[in-house]
């Protein structure tokens, strides 16, 4: 795969074709670390998850582990060994966690981070309670399989969980929040199910309003998340694997 | 790295059925903007989805395929506008007929074709008992194929998954993903009734136009030539999809048959399918015509070229073909025999 398929971008969003791998591998220093944040963003929860109930860890220690962990990818340069033709990058990743988490236990001698390394401003809070919510069985991750499949579905959780972000902004920015609050009444409430017609009357519009919306905010919704997704992938057979992966599309 | 980067506003916490809802949501095609109403997903293949729609101009149904990755650049959607092309070149009955192409509201490249109500030919088989039936579906599947390598397109993914078999037994050639362009011709040449015939321009060996790279196998295993399983593009030609075929030959010949043909038959058959799956190229048959012809040589109880007869399965052959007569003629030489030894008596 050539790299150099993927171009730079700005913009608050990463646009189509920037890669976090291509830019972490180039000369830019504001490249590299937009490119480092645009992982952490994503990675953050799925790895501090994965570090408290793969590893066991109680909370002070996790959030410990993935600071250092984070620093650390910063520091030894690790994402410049991916290979996207042997692996994908969330393998690789969680790999290089578990990596982390051993040496450090083995040398035993992890100092607190937050002296030399700047600490992330991480939801850590946020992060427990969902874990606290009852949805994850810590007893049902204890084969490597179902390892993988838990880091796959808190990774697939963060991505959308940042692409309804991005939905949001848009939606702020064009004056939309309606839109968005008629696609956070349908698609992501929990509450039992609403009709179209039960929201065009809760909102005073027509049916076709709320199709229309709902319509527009999934393509949206999609294309933010396919952006990000492709901008953390090193190749574009490892973006259609992801895709697969992340949207729950099994080939016939 | 910096504190700054995490996103002002808390993410939002999707629980596991917001997750299953925007999957559903997203998988769904955006039709908005253009003649056709979604009525339901079809089919999912390596490169895209197929959709059942509306046409709502004509008023007919048709079947949208589009890319299930969006934009309308890179070597995906250069696949499937090269499908389309293939498609719109190769006006066959059995190849499927493409209605438009088009790019959709998201950038996805999607085209449209017939919508093909009827089975997979690895489903239909399931009804169909009788081995000559059978043969005279595979002649059809000949036909097809053999029309595209007169345009100068080789199919490459020749499986029965990618065959249908419609409810008044038309028989269609469908997935040309991986078709590869052979001839080197730009406009229009004539053919041998001195029609005009279209054709793309061709694939580099590199084949990069198609997406197919030397060394990268695309296809099906088990009904991939060995040039193709091995990567060796280069080397692919009509005698790869001709291997195809004769895999093909070879599943109708054996999957669910209730009752196989005799010993002595199966050995013309058996002869076939292995000429057509030979390990060689130069011991394939040269032409998708000429495995058609032998196929319908041994339909029609005549000798087949890959099968070397001796003269009792000549005899036996023979026999086949005209026991009607034979015992025809065998009853009246009795009767003759029995009135002369009665009119002796």
């Amino acid at each position: 795969m050539d790299h150099d398929e993927f171009k730079g971008g700005d913009g608050r969003f990463p646009a189509t074709r920037w890669s976090v791998i291509t830019a972490v591998r180039g000369e830019d220093g504001a490249e590299r670390e937009r490119a480092l944040d645009t992982l952490c963003e994503a990675y953050w929860k799925p790895v501090y998850k994965y570090v408290r109930l793969r590893w066991n860890r109680a909370a002070p220690d996790a959030q410990d582990l993935t600071q250092g962990f984070f620093a650390e990818m910063l520091e030894r340069e690790l994402l410049k060994r991916f290979d996207a033709r042997k692996s994908r990058l969330r393998t690789y990743l969680r790999l290089c966690v578990d990596s982390f988490v051993m040496n450090e236990d083995k040398a035993a001698h992890r100092q607190k981070r937050g002296g030399d390394v700047q600490h992330l401003a991480l939801d850590f809070a946020g992060a427990e309670e969902e874990l606290s919510s009852g949805t994850i069985d810590a007893a049902a991750i204890a084969s490597p399989e179902s390892l993988e499949e838990f880091f796959e579905t808190e990774w697939v959780r963060s991505l959308f969980a940042l692409a309804v972000e991005d939905l949001r902004a848009l939606c702020a920015e064009r004056a939309r929040e309606r839109d968005f609050q008629l696609f956070e009444a349908y698609d992501l409430g929990d509450d039992g199910e609403i009709s179209y017609a039960q929201l065009a009357q809760q909102y005073g519009i027509a049916v076709g309003d709320v199709t229309n919306a709902l319509a527009w905010a999934r393509r949206e919704f999609r294309k933010f998340a396919l952006d990000r997704l492709r901008a953390m992938c090193g190749s574009d057979d490892e973006f259609r694997r992801e895709t697969k992966t992340a949207f729950g599309w099994n080939t016939a | 790295m910096s504190a700054e980067s995490v996103p002002k506003h808390p993410m939002r916490h999707l629980s596991d059925k917001a997750i299953t809802r925007l999957r559903s949501g997203a998988e769904l095609a955006d039709l908005n903007g253009t003649r056709y109403r979604l009525i339901g997903q079809v089919a999912r293949g390596g490169m895209g989805v197929v959709y059942a729609a509306e046409d709502q101009l004509l008023q007919r149904r048709v079947a949208l395929k589009v890319l299930d990755v969006s934009g309308s650049e890179g070597e995906l959607a250069n696949r499937l506008m090269r499908e389309a092309r293939v498609l719109a070149l190769l006006e066959h009955p059995g190849i499927v007929p493409v209605h438009e192409v088009g790019t959709l509201a998201d950038g996805s490249v999607f085209y449209t074709m017939k919508f093909v109500e009827g089975k997979r030919l690895d489903q239909h088989i399931e009804s169909v008992d009788s081995t000559p039936d059978r043969l005279r579906i595979f002649v059809r599947i000949c036909d097809a194929v053999a029309f595209a390598h007169d345009r100068g397109v080789l199919h490459r993914d020749l499986k029965p998954a990618n065959v249908m078999v419609g409810p008044f037994g038309e028989v269609l050639v469908m997935d040309w993903g991986l078709a590869k362009i052979l001839a080197d011709v730009s406009g229009a040449e004539p053919n041998r009734d001195g029609d005009s015939i279209p054709r793309l321009p061709a694939d580099g060996n590199d084949g990069n136009s198609s997406g197919t790279l030397h060394g990268r196998v695309m296809g099906t295993p088990g009904y991939m030539s060995p040039e193709q399983a091995s990567g060796k593009i280069e080397l692919m030609d009509a005698r790869s999809d001709i291997f195809s075929l004769g895999a093909i030959l070879r599943y109708l010949l054996t999957e669910r048959l209730p009752a196989g043909p005799s010993s002595q038959r199966a050995r013309a058959l058996d002869a076939i399918c292995a000429k057509a799956c030979a390990l060689e190229r130069e011991d394939r048959y040269a032409a998708v015509q000429d495995l058609a012809a032998d196929v319908s040589r041994y339909l029609d109880g005549l000798a087949v070229s890959a099968h070397r007869e001796s003269i009792f399965d000549k005899l036996a052959r023979f026999y086949r073909q005209y026991r009607f007569f034979i015992w025809l003629i065998a009853a009246y030489l009795l009767m003759r025999v029995l009135l002369i030894v009665v009119v002796k008596h």
